[in-house]
């Protein structure tokens, strides 16, 4: 790994803004390189997911990069994984959408977001921490941060604890997890203004300290 | 709690931004790449570009100033003018724009909301709605159109200059119902007259629909952005001349929402966006 650049693979599988991305993880310092394929993490320190949109999709067309167990495998190894709205919810079991089986790497579903006084969720709203992160280093604990979604996961079972923000928009959903280097935050940093830079220039130092490949 | 929004808009022609009073009249005002890098680091929630000459020529020029902003401004970008379909709003997105803003297009064919819903999800599609209030029309407009009088305000397109007839605030229910994300709601009256918005459209609309209105034209100091959400039932304020010419800065704006007991946005201390400009290569 290039300690200063670590390499930051982007998954490529048509859901969503990947120019905004790629721009935002450049600025604060990694090298980004789209994956479109499962050869797109070979070369990778980190992965950052991201996504908007429905979760059948989504999967149906990472199953067809056959990106689904080079995702698998990577977050088993215990290497640093940070997805992004839908790349957050596409870690639980299944997702209530549209009744679509997701990765499973995390325990739980993806559910409408309850007594919301509007759907989607849409703008600024503040990220309350549960407990200390580095991936919030530098950030207030009551931060705002910039939301587009409808749907957010809840994490059960062994997984009840890896919660690390939440965020109330008609009642409290889940807006950030951590288990390990498996990262997952429901609003959009690279949509987020300085707080949002800040928060993937934490990332990608996590990644820089992993300290890349392993052999 | 969802923070009130406060938004410039850029209104662009041939590549730079321009302001003038009633869509006539343009002065130029700067880069837009390099306004939109100024108004994030000042606090900017959005920013909403218009393209106002909206010429088929002068769309690569678009996209480039899109591109450009989208790799300094980290904030939501929404994109307008002369879209008129899916493909051309697949364009803007993949320049780096967030959301697209369809107006003229939208009228003329209104299941092209309905499309562009179904393509790249109701988030992305703001409906931008210019209204103009009938000549008959006075201080009594709203309890008419509400008693059920001839419509208060109509529909007016290709930037103010064809009225269509159409009554503004059933256009904003079925653009809501047809999937539109947001709806950007232009007095045209008030554009650039410097005399506060018109709060009795904006609320004629939000009494009406479920998605967020952005409230635009006549912004003059924070009182009207302050109006416009008690008043007017707005989610977020749009401004241009007020910023661009310094007379008031988004943090007066978003002081005067929080002093009336308004949730905003925090504008970050100068010390963390000069820290974090420092860690970066």
């Amino acid at each position: 790994m290039n300690p200063d650049s670590p390499t930051i693979a982007v998954v490529d599988y048509g859901a969503g803004n990947l120019v905004s991305i790629g721009h935002a993880l450049e600025r604060v310092g990694a090298t980004v390189r789209l994956a479109s394929g499962p050869r797109g993490l070979d070369e990778a320190d980190g992965l950052v997911v991201p996504g908007v949109g429905a979760a059948g999709p989504a999967m149906g067309r990472l199953g067809r990069a056959r990106l689904v167990e080079p995702i698998r495998r990577w977050v088993d190894d215990g290497r640093p994984y940070l997805g992004i709205c839908l790349g957050l919810q596409l870690l639980f079991e299944a997702s209530d959408e549209d009744g679509a089986e997701t990765l499973g790497l995390l325990r739980g579903r993806s559910v409408r977001l309850e007594a919301a006084p509007s759907l989607p969720h849409i703008g600024w709203n503040q990220v309350v921490r549960s407990r200390a992160h580095t991936l919030f280093d530098g950030l207030a604990d009551d931060v705002d941060l910039y939301f587009v979604h409808s749907y957010a996961g809840r994490p059960d079972g062994r997984d009840a604890d890896a919660v690390l923000a939440t965020t109330e928009h008609g009642a409290t959903f889940v807006s950030a997890i951590a288990r390990g280097p498996l990262l997952g935050v429901q609003f959009h940093p690279e949509r987020s203004g300085d707080d949002g830079l800040r928060l993937l220039s934490n990332f990608t130092s996590i990644v820089r300290r992993s300290g890349g490949r392993p052999d | 709690m969802l923070r009130i929004r406060v938004i410039p808009c850029l209104d662009v022609a041939g590549g730079r931004v321009v302001k003038g009073t009633r869509f006539v009249d343009l002065t130029d005002e700067g880069d837009p790449p390099e306004l939109a890098g100024r108004y994030a680091e000042e606090g900017a929630d959005e920013l909403v570009f218009l393209d106002i000459s909206a010429a088929p020529e002068g769309r690569g020029t678009l996209l480039d100033i899109v591109e450009r902003t989208a790799r300094r401004a980290f904030i939501p970008l929404t994109v307008g003018g002369g879209v008129r379909s899916a493909a051309e709003m697949r364009a803007v997105l993949r320049a780096g724009a967030d959301k697209v803003a369809l107006n003229t297009a939208a009228v003329a064919d209104p299941v092209l909301i309905s499309r562009c819903a179904r393509r790249f999800g109701r988030q992305a599609v703001v409906v931008a709605i210019d209204a103009r209030r009938r000549p008959a029309a006075g201080a009594d407009a709203a309890r008419a159109s509400a008693a059920g009088a001839p419509a208060a305000w109509q529909v007016v397109v290709r930037g103010g200059r064809d009225a269509t007839g159409l009554d503004a605030v059933a256009w904003a229910e079925r653009a809501a119902a047809l999937g539109a994300g947001e709806l950007l709601v232009t007095s045209i009256d008030r554009d650039g007259t410097r005399s506060g918005y018109d709060t009795e459209l904006l609320r004629a609309i939000t009494a009406r629909v479920g998605i967020p209105v952005i409230a635009s034209g006549g912004a003059a100091d924070p009182a009207d952005c302050v109006a416009a959400v008690l008043e007017g039932g707005a989610g977020a304020v749009l401004a241009a001349s007020m910023f661009h010419r310094r007379i008031h800065s988004i943090d007066d704006v978003k002081q005067a929402l929080a002093a009336a007991g308004l949730p905003v946005r925090a504008t970050n201390a100068p010390a963390v966006a000069g820290d974090l400009a420092a860690a970066m290569p």
